[in-house]
C-alpha cells in the first residue's frame, strides 16, 4: 500500500518536499517504513536513525501498525535539549 | 488557552486572561530568541511546526498539568515562522492559589513542551549559515 509521510524541519529540507510517498507490504508497519526509507530517499538515510515517526497524530514505536489512509509523519528531534546540562 | 501563531505574540494579554480573583499567583514565562549561544551569534530564528500534532500535544500537556497542579487558567502559545532577535517564541501564563503550584506548573509546561510538542527552529547565524536544532542529529553526516 502507498504511504504518505510528512516531512518537517531538517528532513523536509534534505528531501526538498513535504510530502513524500513509499510503497509498504500489508499489513505495514512504522519499522518497515523506517526500513525502506533510506532506500526510497537516499536523502534521508542518515537522518532515520534518529527520526520518531507518528501515526495520526500520536508518537509511534517501530510496532506501530500504519492503517490505510492513516496520517504519518517523520519527526526529527525536537529542540528541547537547549539546556546547558545536555550542551 | 493554547494556539501556534505567526503573529507576534502579546503577553501581557495572556498574563491578562489567567488572572483570577481565585488566584494567588500568576507565573508568566517568555522565551525569547537569543543573540549569544556560546560564542556563535545568532542573526534569526525560523520555527517550523507540525500543527495538527502540536496542538494536539499542548492539549494534553494542558490536561496533565491541571491533574498535577489546582490550575485556575492557562494559557500556552508558540510562534511559528521568522523571528529576529528578542522576540517572543513561546508564553506559558499560570495561575493557582499559590505561587510554587503555579511556578512548578509553567516550569513543567516548558519543559515537556519542549520536549515533547513536534516544533522546530532553526537558527540562521550571523555569518550567514543555517542550521536546524535537532539535538543528538548529527548534520554533519551524509549529503546536503
Amino acid at each position: 500500500m502507498r504511504v504518505t509521510v510528512r516531512l518537517f524541519a531538517l528532513a523536509r529540507q534534505r528531501a526538498g518536499r513535504s510530502e513524500i510517498v513509499v510503497d509498504l507490504d500489508v499489513p505495514a508497519t512504522v519499522g518497515a517504513l523506517r526500513s525502506v526509507l533510506g532506500a526510497a530517499y537516499p536523502e534521508l538515510a542518515p537522518l532515520i536513525p534518529s527520526l520518531m515517526f507518528a501515526v495520526e497524530n500520536e508518537y509511534a514505536t517501530d510496532d506501530t501498525s500504519i492503517a490505510p489512509d492513516a496520517e504519518v509523519a517523520a519527526i526529527p528531534p525536537v529542540s528541547g535539549g537547549t539546556s546547558f546540562a545536555k550542551g | 488557552m493554547i494556539a501556534i501563531t505567526e503573529a507576534p505574540i502579546d503577553h501581557s494579554a495572556l498574563t491578562a486572561y489567567v488572572r483570577s480573583n481565585l488566584a494567588g499567583a500568576v507565573c508568566t514565562f517568555l522565551g525569547t530568541v537569543r543573540e549569544m549561544t556560546g560564542d556563535r551569534r545568532t542573526s534569526s530564528l525560523d520555527y517550523e511546526a507540525y500543527p495538527d500534532m502540536a496542538l494536539k500535544k499542548m492539549a494534553e500537556l494542558e490536561a496533565e498539568a491541571r491533574h498535577r497542579w489546582p490550575v485556575i487558567a492557562l494559557a500556552m502559545v508558540h510562534r511559528v515562522g521568522h523571528l529576529d532577535l528578542g522576540e517572543i517564541s513561546v508564553v506559558v501564563a499560570v495561575s493557582c492559589p499559590h505561587r510554587h503550584q503555579a511556578m512548578d506548573a509553567a516550569r513543567w509546561l516548558i519543559d515537556t513542551l519542549k520536549d515533547v510538542v513536534p516544533i522546530w527552529k532553526k537558527e540562521v547565524w550571523a555569518d550567514g549559515t543555517e542550521e536546524w536544532v535537532h539535538p543528538g542529529l548529527d548534520q554533519k553526516t551524509g549529503p546536503g
